[in-house]
């Protein structure tokens, strides 16, 4: 019986020694996902309900403050520049030469059509920054072992109030998000794969967006290259930029 | 015998005074509502058949199932051929395209960068084709605030509230925000020629008129639209006629299996204006059954009373040997004279309030500010040929009902307690 005792105190002492707690996993996910800065190019595969387009970009960011789009393809979206600066986002138009602000609720539009809100991509903080997170349990995902983490939101400007993720047990990357309204409805459910290493950080390279409130099979968000702490020049995040 | 009694009841105030004076108030309020309702009723189906329905709507069966966010991914394509089948199978209607889109309204600064910016609700037709039906049918030239209507490609209307909310005026420019139909940015700069306001603010909020050719190229939707829109040529909604070209319509181009297919809706199938169109036919209806019922009830009573007053009358007829039923037959012919007299002064003063309200309306604009729903700003009634009988017979058969009622106690005396009574 004595045997039986230390054994079970043992497994228990082993199972808190080797699960790391939510708040653990969490600032993992956010070192692999979050960087000084990165350029990378993507390809926003964008499946409609009539025909699927595809658009190529190539972004630079700066922590989470700063970042700078330019569309490279198809030749409609060609030129087009989005420039964000902390809360505030603008988006440059060659055709017009215009620099228009957006604001309010034209945030949570989507872009381009895409299952991608301009909130989606203005809030780019750190998990640990913006929720509170507890440890649902450990789950089998596909062929992966994953911590199955509830986030409810700890500051107020936040789009989605609650998540439930999905985090590699073993790399410590996001494989599934979703994220709810504060009713409780689901808004979104995300995928990530094709989890690659990079500079030593294990980083997602292809990510299935689903607006739930719309039909249509999703976007699909591929990374061709990713390069994180690289030069960037400063004048590149201002608005004089956006019209060169 | 009627001259007789019409005399009595002319020289016998006592006896017409009140009975006139209700049944002419029924017949009056018959009439009245009847034709406010019915212009009011009426003038928010045509507002909405010009605006929004048309007399018959073609959409694909997507668009119409998520038609409140104007999706445009899910427009009508190919419309050229479509117009033109529709017009060679329906040739007493008029069809028109129009393209509804949501987006951003944004006026530069000095430098081209963002000075002030709100929601818009655009709306693009044919503006510019020599003959457009469109810019009367929607009364556009009649709603203009300030500067005129587009004359080339690239100008705009917006509404005065935006104009006035953006400090904005003819000959600024202002670009609109958006997305095309293949969910591409949509960026077009264009130049207001004028300032709307419809005096609706379900149509005036965050209005934008384009014409139609400038939002095909700016949107990617060439020969595409958001919707066709069928008028008949003589103006008036037909619901039989427009049954009858739906159910052709869609026996020949729906398709169950392909939800880009195109499927035609008649005004009443779209935005409860069904509701609305059966309310207004049976209003009229609905006065009629209430009226006649009260006054028959008022009347009831007015006979009664006037019977006690003129008991000792009905006493002395039946003693010097009137029968009973021609005393009764009197009673029903003098409350028809009564009645008729009530109802045509009633539906004289009904028709009378009626013109003034048609011709003068109750302007609410100021009310509207919120008003969520497509409403005419100014109400007016409507006088139609039925007006002219609608309170008439049921103000003469309320009188006789009533009068019949309290006339039944005739049959109730007793001749031999006659005498008894008279002496009292």
């Amino acid at each position: 019986m004595r045997k039986v005792v230390v054994l079970f105190v043992a497994l228990i002492s082993f199972a808190a020694f080797t699960s790391p707690d939510a708040k653990e996993i969490l600032d993992k996910v956010d070192r692999n996902m979050s960087s000084k800065n990165r350029i990378f190019e993507s390809s926003m595969i964008i499946h409609g309900r009539r025909a699927t387009r595809t658009i190529n970009s190539i972004s630079y960011s700066v922590g989470n403050k700063k970042s700078f789009t330019e569309y490279l393809s198809p030749a409609r979206e060609q030129g087009t520049k989005m420039l964000k600066l902390e809360d505030k986002l603008w988006i440059y138009s060659p055709s017009t030469d215009r620099i228009i602000q957006i604001s309010g609720h034209m945030l949570r539009q989507s872009v381009m059509g895409s299952d991608l809100s301009y909130e989606d991509m203005l809030d780019d903080r750190k998990l640990t920054e913006v929720y509170t997170s507890t440890l649902a349990g450990k789950e089998k995902l596909g062929d992966r072992d994953v911590f199955v983490l509830d986030l409810v939101a700890k500051v107020d400007d936040v789009a989605y109030f609650a998540q439930k993720i999905w985090v590699d047990a073993e790399r410590f990357v996001p494989l599934k998000q979703e994220l709810f309204a504060k009713s409780g409805q689901l808004l979104k459910r995300t995928e990530f794969s094709d989890v690659k290493q990079v500079q030593g950080r294990w980083f997602p390279m292809t990510i299935v967006y689903k607006d739930m409130l719309k039909e249509g099979s999703g976007t699909e968000f591929r990374i061709t290259s990713i390069k994180f702490d690289q030069e960037i020049p400063e004048y590149l995040f201002s608005k004089a930029s956006l019209k060169k | 015998m009627i001259r007789f009694i019409f005399k009595g009841v002319i020289r016998d105030k006592s006896r017409s005074l009140i009975p006139v004076i209700i049944v002419s108030a029924g017949v009056f309020l018959t009439v009245f509502l009847s034709s406010y309702f019915a212009g009011v009723f009426g003038d928010m189906i045509d507002l909405s058949a010009r605006f929004t329905t048309g007399h018959v709507k073609v959409v694909t069966r997507a668009y119409a199932e998520n038609e409140d966010q104007m999706p445009l991914d899910l427009a009508l394509l190919e419309v050229g051929s479509l117009k033109t089948q529709l017009n060679a199978a329906y040739p007493d209607m008029e069809w028109v395209e129009r393209i509804h889109f949501g987006g951003l309204l944004d006026v530069p600064d000095e430098n081209g960068e963002t000075r002030a910016q709100g929601p818009a609700i655009g709306t693009a037709i044919d503006l510019l084709s020599p003959g457009s039906t469109e810019i009367a049918r929607m009364s556009i030239q009649e709603s203009i605030a300030k500067g005129s209507i587009p004359s080339k490609p690239g100008e705009a209307l917006i509404s005065e509230g935006f104009a006035q909310k953006f400090a904005v005026s003819v000959g600024d420019e202002i670009t609109i925000f958006g997305s095309t139909m293949n969910g591409s940015m949509m960026f077009k700069t264009f130049i207001i020629s004028g300032t709307l306001n419809f005096g609706n603010a379900f149509l005036d909020r965050g209005a934008v008129f384009i014409d139609l050719r400038d939002a095909q190229l700016a949107l990617d939707m060439e020969d595409a639209s958001s919707e066709i829109l069928g008028y008949f040529n003589d103006g008036v909604y037909n619901d039989a006629k427009a049954l009858q070209v739906t159910e052709s319509f869609n026996s020949s181009y729906n398709v169950p299996e392909d939800e880009f297919s195109p499927q035609m809706m008649r005004l009443v199938d779209q935005n409860e204006l069904g509701q609305y169109l059966s309310l207004a036919e049976h209003m009229s209806s609905i006065f009629i059954l209430v009226f006649v019922m009260a006054m028959s009830i008022v009347l009831w009573n007015t006979g009664l009373l006037g019977g006690l007053r003129r008991y000792s009358e009905y006493g002395i007829r039946l003693a010097l040997g009137e029968e009973k039923k021609h005393i009764f037959y009197t009673t029903l012919l003098e409350a028809a004279i009564i009645g008729v007299i009530g109802s045509v002064f009633g539906t004289v003063l009904g028709l009378a309030g009626a013109y003034y309200l048609q011709t003068y309306g109750l302007n609410l604009s100021g009310m509207m500010d919120n008003v969520g729903m497509m409403m005419p700003a100014v109400l007016r009634s409507k006088i139609t040929p039925e007006l002219f009988y609608i309170g008439f017979f049921p103000g003469v058969i309320a009188t006789v009902f009533g009068n019949a009622l309290a006339g039944y106690a005739i049959y109730k005396r007793k001749t031999s307690r006659l005498f008894k009574e008279l002496e009292v």
